[in-house]
């Protein structure tokens, strides 16, 4: 296997990243040159300069049509420019521009040039995890990604709660990452290689020790279910979420979440394939990808179904959406365990479409968070009491999250949940379908009782919450999204998740 | 005189017990601090093991690795100290058991 030389196509293969340096260190400039009075702005160049690049990203889409795995391996193999890295890398500059945005809202943060700056240096980390094929380029993406989230959700230095928050992040995050580089250091041991393509095929066939390949799986799995908040590894989810700047918690539940589930999805095919997926003319082929199947239905069943139950008995909203959110990885394992045995690549498509729906809808759902929580000082699930007399245009967005998160039509989560359940069915997983079946049941409670509150309960206060101009922008772009990618535009999306999908399974 | 060879499986050994020290001291340690240079020993670990393996397939990509472990590390250590002193700031104490501003 060889590698694309094509400088040119190098530099497109990463050009987003390199916009994306240009712009932060632009906002830094100008953080330094406006005066209080102009920067006020300055979420502005960011958010829409990252919409702007993510557009481009659509657009340039991937240049090499042949489909070969070696014109789409750049820079000696670090960086694979496929269909599965686009989307993904969409999802999170996508992120990235509307939690610039919604930042807007909160006076604190809204003058802080180096805060989105931040946020844009973590967006690159997410961006290069989600086309990453060398473990090099893994561990340096993800730690990109995380230390500069660390920072963020500390940010508030005199709230006791976000520098608490901060904290526990960082301490867990750095625990589950140096797991993962334990575990990718016995695997570049196993194999002396540090391409993942290069070294799955030496996985498969070098003859190795059986133990010692779990005990590698094992381990660089326990940074995945940690990056994605999969139970066992969900503790710091919700103190982080309630803690973090709100902005954050949105950048932290979406693009943090959606680059690693676009890594875990190339890691896992890529270095344990299944053995068809290999030349037939190999011998002596080991079959490691039962092993991350049964791991990723396992994780997949007590994400969904400890997320839930724990849900149901929040009071605060951040809580709550955090709970919300391991149960939401734990749907979206339901589709990583059906990659291996379903070649179609439904249950790759499946993931990256529910992902893309979820980014949209949970940025919609922290939105009206922060809106919520600047105006009354509250996050509490209670005082949303007739919002709907308030702000009827708040509690429709926030009724529309809800809908998606539940997976009620016409809100896109319905489609993203009917994709990843029909992939599992397909599969030969549909125990895990039911399971997964039962779990949506539950949830409906929790989302339709915030419905309740905001729709039926009295507010104690009747004056209106007051919406600024970047949270109008925020709303709409989410909103529209979560409405279109579930009714008309749901085949456009489908067709470039599937295309993603054929490229994760282009291995020779 | 010759350099007498040492076997891959020993340093393995080594790298595999200093991993579970530092889990350990990660998990028994009450002390911000303290858990912080536990996850490093974790780290180092990993440089040994890499380094090692590294020398095992006469390529050089594993020194590569640990370069960059290297420098992330050191990245990782100017964001850590800085929260724990934001937290020494408000509580005067980096025990992670005074952690408690978060109910369930």
């Amino acid at each position: 296997m060889t590698f694309s030389t094509d400088a040119q196509a190098s530099v497109i293969a990463i050009l987003p990243e390199i916009l994306m340096v240009v712009l932060a260190v632009a906002v830094l400039v100008l953080d330094v040159f406006w005066r209080v009075r102009e920067r006020v702005e300055i979420g502005y160049v960011a958010g829409f300069g990252l919409l702007g690049i993510a557009a481009l990203v659509w657009l340039i889409g991937t240049p090499q049509q042949s489909g070969e795995l070696s014109d789409q391996l750049v820079l000696g193999g670090m960086i694979r420019h496929d269909d599965l890295a686009q989307i993904f890398r969409v999802m999170v500059i996508v992120a990235g521009g509307l939690s610039c945005l919604i930042t807007m809202g909160m006076d604190r943060l809204r003058v802080r040039g180096d805060f989105y700056a931040l946020v844009i240096i973590s967006v690159i980390g997410a961006s290069l995890t989600a086309a990453a094929s060398d473990l090099i380029m893994i561990f340096l993406a993800l730690e990109t990604l995380s230390i500069t989230l660390y920072l963020l959700a500390g940010y508030l230095r005199n709230d006791d709660k976000s520098t608490e928050a901060g904290l526990k992040y960082f301490m867990f995050g750095a625990f589950a990452s140096a797991f993962t580089l334990y575990g990718l250091s016995l695997v570049y041991g196993f194999t002396g290689e540090t391409n993942i393509y290069r070294l799955g095929r030496v996985v498969s066939t070098g003859g190795l020790n059986d133990p010692a390949v779990v005990i590698a799986l094992g381990l660089v799995m326990v940074g995945f279910a940690f990056k994605i908040s999969a139970v066992p590894f969900h503790f710091w989810t919700p103190d982080v979420y309630e803690g973090a700047p709100t902005p954050i918690t949105a950048l932290l539940s979406t693009a943090s979440k959606a680059a690693s589930l676009g890594l875990l999805l190339r890691f896992l095919l890529a270095v344990f394939p299944p053995p068809d997926l290999l030349p037939a003319a190999l011998d002596g082929v080991k079959d490691y990808s039962v092993l991350w199947v049964e791991l990723a239905a396992v994780l997949a069943v007590v994400s969904m179904s400890l997320g839930n139950v724990l849900a149901l008995v929040q009071t605060n909203i951040k809580r709550l959406l955090a709970y919300s959110t391991i149960a939401h990885a734990g749907y979206v394992l339901v589709g990583v365990a059906a990659i291996s045995t379903d070649k179609s690549g439904d249950g790759a498509a499946a993931v990256a479409f529910y992902m893309f729906m979820y980014v949209l809808t949970n940025i919609l759902a922290f939105a009206v968070v922060i809106l919520f929580a600047d105006a009354t000082g509250s996050n509490e699930i209670r005082d949303l009491a007739g919002l709907s007399r308030r702000s009827p245009w708040l509690a429709l967005a926030m009724t529309l999250a809800l809908l998606s998160l539940a997976g009620i039509p016409p809100a896109a989560g319905f489609v993203g949940k009917f994709l990843l359940f029909r992939a599992a069915i397909d599969s030969g997983l549909v125990w895990l379908a039911l399971v997964g079946m039962i779990n949506v049941i539950i949830g409906l409670y929790y989302y339709l009782v915030i419905v309740k509150v905001m729709y039926m309960d009295l507010p104690q206060d009747e004056a209106p919450i007051p919406v600024s101009l970047a949270h109008v922008w925020a709303l709409s772009i989410s909103s529209a999204g979560v409405v279109l990618f579930g009714t008309v535009l749901v085949s456009p999306l489908l067709d470039w998740a599937t295309d993603a999908a054929h490229a994760l399974y282009v291995m020779l | 005189m010759k350099t007498p060879e040492v076997a891959i499986e020993l340093y393995i050994l080594l790298s595999a017990i200093l991993f579970i020290m530092g889990v350990m001291g990660v998990l028994l340690r009450r002390n911000a601090i303290l858990v912080f240079m536990s996850v490093e020993l974790m780290l180092n670990a990993s440089n040994l093991a890499l380094v090692a393996f590294s020398r095992q397939w006469a390529n050089g990509d594993g020194h590569l690795i640990v370069f960059f472990v290297i420098t992330v590390a050191a990245a990782e250590v100017a964001v850590g100290l800085a929260l724990i002193v934001a937290i020494f700031r408000t509580k005067k104490s980096i025990d992670i058991d005074a952690l408690h501003l978060f109910k369930d």
